[in-house]
């Protein structure tokens, strides 16, 4: 059970960090909080794209260096998935801003109970 | 010559930042800048798909790559037809948000940005490709959901946000999935390798799709993981309700289509039956979850965006039939019902621009008060119903004709119901608009049939012309500035023409289902 595991860590990593992400949007009252469990949910799924580019004892994915490569593709995909990450993040957080410039809290349950008493 | 297709993705995206650096020469020049890219999108779709109808699909590789390694433009009927939805529905909510605003000059940036995620999605062939054009489109509409003013839309585009990313992010973990198990990214090349080397029945696979259609169903908003979606609709504003109501979730339903029919196919559904039950249940609930709780909503554009959930249940469910007439019958549906839900949020708004009416209740006696904006909103409430001849009701036909002939009676049972549910929420309003009295305020001397002004600006509540000041002027007087939004021509002209729509293009369904027909049969070979 171990050794069919061992190798293969990095896939339990990632399924860690989208459990935590997951339970940091859920359980987190603090709107900051779910933001960064979002990123760190995504970073998750980063993980998993980059463990499957590995290639046992392989360098990095850069011409000059020997052959063989990781696969570069997965690398490529993740820069464009960061970009979109980091994007989003700071929509997320240009949001809270608002949130907090107009209701003075970034509780989600003290939000819930001032929006429901207008 | 079929550089034309890259350029419908680039030419939204292109005036979307022309939209922002106008802003700084001229405050309020991006309507007019989209204006004119909108114009161009419609012309420059309107010729793509054209040509579909004349030599059938067009292929595209982005950079001279060759195929499996370069990105794929795809446009065949059915991405036609979502090009154009989009780019029309984009032009026509033009007309009404130049009178009803939003007006920054960001705004219209997203605006355009959205329009060119959507094209996007509709015609790219690489999976990861669509991911980028999904993010991109779910970027554009957290922005344009939060632009109006007041923490509300705030609140709701930040959840929207945070589920929306998930939906995304388990989406892209589904893509995945797919390409550890096929090393390829391109949709017909999936096809092909799952079909050959992989098997349907690997765990891979059957991850992947799971992943794939579970992230896909939140874009959708099918339930139980519409919970983003009732809020975004409703605190947004409403040109903006209208367009992302319109062609948000109907996208994202193709998308759901496109993935299931041309990258996992038919075959896959054959040799996982649990996987096609699984979608057609999830349907049904989301068809009978969404139209109840549309009939328990107080606010209209709650009960229109629940009533959304319903319908694209109605959509998934024709698609997990596997069969012509069902596919045909979900795009007619998807087409219909972007051009009347839209419309209804266009209509609301004008009556609550017209009148400051935005809950049920107050829908009292509109027929006297807002002949022309009642009367379109009662018609594409019962468009969206299904009474014949219109578009609702020939999208429904198709699909439960489809389930007729697969002998899926259960699902039959769901479409009919679907009916008399959404039966049930409009008739709720249209009984209030036209045979009831309206019972003004005290002290109110009473708004006259055809006057569309509101007492918007606070001169006119404190010089006392017999309005009481938290009578009626209550939608208008939240923002900052106090303007007097009185309801323009365009934003009649829209309503109307939909309506009108509504009711004649049912009898132009059975030319589109030729057209795609063979788009169709490919799809399900």
């Amino acid at each position: 059970m171990i050794d069919a595991f061992a190798p293969r860590y990095l896939y339990l990593v990632t399924f860690l960090l989208l459990g935590i992400g997951t339970y940091m949007m859920i359980g987190n009252r603090n709107l900051v909080k779910k933001v960064i469990g979002m990123n760190l949910f995504q970073t998750g799924i980063f993980l998993f794209f980059i463990a499957a580019a590995y290639v046992e004892g392989a360098s990095p994915a850069v011409l000059t260096r020997e052959a063989p490569h990781v696969s570069p593709l997965p690398h490529v995909l993740i820069l464009t998935a960061i970009v979109v990450g980091v994007s989003l993040t700071a929509v997320a957080l240009g949001l809270i801003v608002r949130i907090y410039a107009d209701y003075g809290t970034l509780d989600a349950d003290v939000l819930w109970e001032v929006r429901h008493d207008d | 010559m079929t550089d034309l297709v890259p350029i419908a993705v680039a030419l939204p995206i292109v005036a979307s930042v022309v939209a922002l650096l106008a802003g700084l020469v001229r405050s309020r020049s991006g309507w007019y800048v989209a204006l004119v890219g909108s114009v161009a999108q419609v012309a420059l779709t309107a010729e793509l798909a054209r040509r579909v109808v004349a030599d059938g699909a067009i292929r595209y590789v982005v950079g001279n790559f060759s195929v499996p390694y370069g990105i794929e433009l795809v446009i065949d009927g059915l991405s036609a037809t979502m090009i154009v939805l989009v780019a029309v529905t984009a032009l026509g909510v033009l007309a009404y948000a130049r009178r009803a605003g939003p007006r920054s000059n960001p705004f219209y940036g997203a605006y355009l940005l959205l329009v060119g995620g959507l094209t996007g999605m509709s015609i790219t062939g690489d999976l990861f490709n669509l991911y980028v054009f999904l993010e991109i489109t779910g970027l554009a509409t957290y922005v344009l959901v939060g632009s109006e003013e007041g923490g509300r839309s705030a609140v709701a585009a930040l959840r929207y946000l945070l589920v929306g990313t998930v939906g995304a992010s388990l989406f892209l973990l589904g893509i995945g999935y797919a390409y550890v198990a096929t090393g390829t990214l391109n949709m017909a090349d999936l096809a092909a390798v799952i079909g050959e080397d992989v098997g349907y029945t690997a765990t891979l696979i059957r991850a992947s799709f799971a992943f794939v259609v579970v992230g896909l169903f939140v874009k959708v908003a099918v339930f139980p993981l519409h919970t983003w979606q009732p809020e975004a609709y409703a605190s947004a504003p409403d040109s903006v309700s209208a367009l992302i109501s319109a062609l948000v979730s109907t996208v994202s339903a193709y998308a759901l289509i496109r993935v299931i029919y041309t990258v996992f196919t038919v075959d896959f559904l054959e040799a996982n039956p649990l996987a096609a039950d699984l979608l057609a249940a999830a349907a049904a609930v989301s068809v009978v979850a969404g139209s109840v709780l549309a009939v328990a909503q107080s606010e209209v554009k709650r009960m229109l965006a629940y009533s959304s959930v319903a319908q694209f249940g109605l959509v998934v469910a024709a698609a997990s039939l596997a069969n012509e007439t069902a596919m045909i019958g979900a795009f007619v549906h998807l087409v219909g019902h972007a051009m009347m839900k839209g419309s209804l949020f266009l209509a609301a708004g004008v009556v609550a621009t017209a009148t400051g009416a935005r809950t049920v209740d107050e829908y009292d006696g509109l027929g006297e008060r807002l002949p022309v904006g009642a009367g379109a909103l009662a018609v594409l409430a019962l468009a969206m119903v299904g009474v014949p001849p219109t578009l609702g009701f020939v999208g429904k036909w198709y699909i439960a004709l489809g389930a007729v002939e697969t002998g899926s009676w259960a699902l039959l049972a769901v479409i009919v119901s679907s009916t008399l549910l959404t039966l049930a929420y409009f008739a709720r309003l249209i009984e209030r608009i036209f045979f009831r009295e309206y019972a003004a305020p005290a002290g109110e001397t009473g708004v006259a049939p055809d006057d569309a002004d509101v007492p918007g600006d606070a001169d006119v509540v404190a010089d006392g012309n017999g309005l009481p000041a938290d009578g009626n002027g209550v939608s208008t007087d939240d923002g900052d500035a106090p303007l007097r939004e009185d309801v323009s021509f365009g934003m009649y002209a829209v309503v109307v023409v939909a309506a009108l729509l509504a009711v004649t293009l049912g009898a132009a369904v059975f030319e589109y289902a030729q057209f795609v027909q063979p788009t169709v049969t490919r799809l399900l070979s």
